[in-house]
């Protein structure tokens, strides 16, 4: 199933990347990257593994620190500024793990808590507790609410990684695998709660994948990362509609008997 | 014929590798040193997080109580039965209590301690740390703008700085009191005499530096066990690595310190 058309205004850059590199030692992972998020869009990040996709997005969110170029995120430039203006635009950006990192000495109602006590400084008990509630419906897991993640399914440890990134009301989502692991029905849900994200919090986002049943059903664009750079950007059908022997087994092996 | 080059690595020699281990060694020095200046930048800034540096307190003081009271209750009956053959050999048994308050309350209290602690708190602190790096959490926690550093690091920094200073003096009194039922089984001593006896001895001078290395331990402790977790490599060996780094290095300072101060306290005398 191909994604409905979002509301994307390209005239206004949220993420806006130019001559991004970084290396691991001796390994160029990325290689001079541009890149654009357009304020609504959904940009999906497809390429092999190892091949700096995650990279990218912790890039993007200060966890790393380019060798070169510019990374500039809501109009600030993640690489140069101060710790202080990192913690605060941070806030602004939500970010999903692979494995979805919760805090497993907390239960789900102190992981969802715990970001929006530490950053809305004098909040009220009610105002927390509405948050909370209302971020858990979002994601449809109400009943969890006491559980420890321990106790949860990995589809349930998603969406919960992805409501605790929701209670900061975040401008712009980043979700690290998100179907990783996941059987297909719980694939489809994750898919469309991604989608539900983008249309009521009215994010942007970037969602790094290799499974490209996601990259249809949540992508407004999609960027191929191959080789250290972005070989092919724009539309699923857009990209996928070549001989490139490097891009077709990504289509071949998901779609064709 | 084949006439490449082989492209195995030359295998270091013994030299080079020691001088790499040392290296490495003072290198972490120097970064549990930038760790522990950023500790003090961070430490005084609020959110203080006082119900979380209570529960690690609990965590660290409280869990280690049963192991701590066992051990400093064997010190002091140890030492005790031990020390009595050289000093009956001189006729000085009566000396037994200020021999064993000395021993007790300079050296062995807050080394006892700090060593028991460096094995159950350090390497707890260690393995949890570095099982939040190695699965994102605290990775998780910065992106979210909730300063890990100073929830996570200040927290049990703070908290083992209050609570071995603690379990060391009580240390001390239950290696006093273990001291006490042996010379009292063998010798007849009433406790008040004991006690007299233990404390004639001991001077202002002694009870500050024994504190103050049990607090001087106690951060260290917290600080080498937070670092070795919060810098764990990636994968379950980094959570292995950590705790047993923290374990090994703190003990190795603790023993460094006791010197120091030791000798410290010795020009106040």
């Amino acid at each position: 199933m191909q994604k409905q058309k979002a509301n994307i205004d390209k005239t206004n850059e949220v993420v806006k990347i130019r001559g991004l590199e970084k290396s691991f030692g001796d390994y160029d992972v990325l290689r001079g990257i541009d890149l654009d998020l357009f304020q609504g869009e959904n940009l999906v990040v497809l390429g092999r593994s190892g091949t700096g996709k995650s990279v990218l997005i912790k890039l993007i969110s200060g966890l790393l620190r380019p060798d070169a170029g510019t990374i500039d995120v809501l109009g600030h430039d993640v690489a140069n500024i101060s710790q202080r203006e990192l913690e605060a635009l941070r806030i602004r950006i939500g970010f999903s793990f692979q494995n979805s990192a919760l805090y497993d000495s907390m239960t789900v109602r102190k992981n969802l808590e715990f970001p929006l006590v530490r950053n809305r400084k004098g909040i009220t008990k009610a105002e927390v507790d509405k948050n909370v509630e209302s971020v858990l419906d979002a994601v449809g897991l109400s009943q969890t609410i006491n559980q420890m993640p321990s106790e949860l399914s990995g589809g349930q440890r998603k969406r919960i990684g992805i409501a605790r990134t929701l209670i900061l009301n975040p401008e712009i989502m980043m979700y690290d695998e998100p179907t990783a692991g996941l059987d297909p029905i719980t694939c489809i849900e994750i898919n469309d709660l991604i989608n539900e994200v983008q249309k009521n919090y009215n994010t942007s986002s970037i969602i790094i994948t290799h499974d490209l049943t996601c990259a249809k059903q949540t992508g407004d664009r999609v960027a191929m990362l191959l080789e250290g750079q972005f070989q092919r950007v724009g539309t699923f059908d857009e990209v996928f509609k070549t001989d490139d022997v490097r891009v077709k087994p990504f289509y071949d092996y998901n779609f064709t008997e | 014929m084949n006439t490449t080059k082989s492209t195995t690595k030359p295998v270091p020699s013994r030299l080079s590798r020691a001088r790499g281990s040392i290296s490495d060694f003072f290198l972490m020095l120097y970064n549990i040193y930038s760790f522990v200046l950023r500790f003090f930048k961070e430490v005084l800034l609020p959110p203080y997080d006082l119900k979380e540096i209570m529960r690690q307190c609990y965590e660290t003081g409280v869990r280690s109580f049963t192991l701590i009271t066992l051990t400093g209750f064997i010190v002091g009956v140890i030492f005790t039965k031990q020390s009595r053959p050289s000093l009956t050999g001189f006729g000085a048994t009566s000396w037994l209590p200020s021999l064993v308050s000395i021993a007790v309350m300079k050296a062995l209290a807050p080394l006892v301690t700090a060593l028991i602690a460096a094995g159950k708190v350090g390497s707890s602190i260690g393995a949890e740390l570095g099982s939040m790096r190695v699965t994102e959490q605290i990775d998780a926690m910065e992106v979210s703008g909730t300063k890990p550093f100073k929830f996570l690091v200040c927290t049990r920094v703070i908290a083992t700085t209050i609570t071995i200073p603690l379990l060391a003096t009580y240390v001390a009194f239950i290696a006093l009191l273990g001291g006490y039922l042996n010379v009292s089984a063998n010798e007849g001593t009433t406790y008040t005499t004991f006690m007299e006896q233990a404390f004639e001895p001991l001077t202002f001078v002694d009870f500050w530096a024994s504190l103050s290395k049990a607090i001087v331990f106690g951060f260290t402790i917290g600080i080498v066990g937070c670092y070795q977790g919060y810098f764990a490599d990636k994968g379950t060996e980094g959570v292995g690595k950590a705790a047993n780094g923290a374990v090994v290095t703190a003990m190795f300072l603790v023993f460094i310190e006791e010197v120091l101060i030791v000798q410290i306290a010795g020009w106040f005398r």
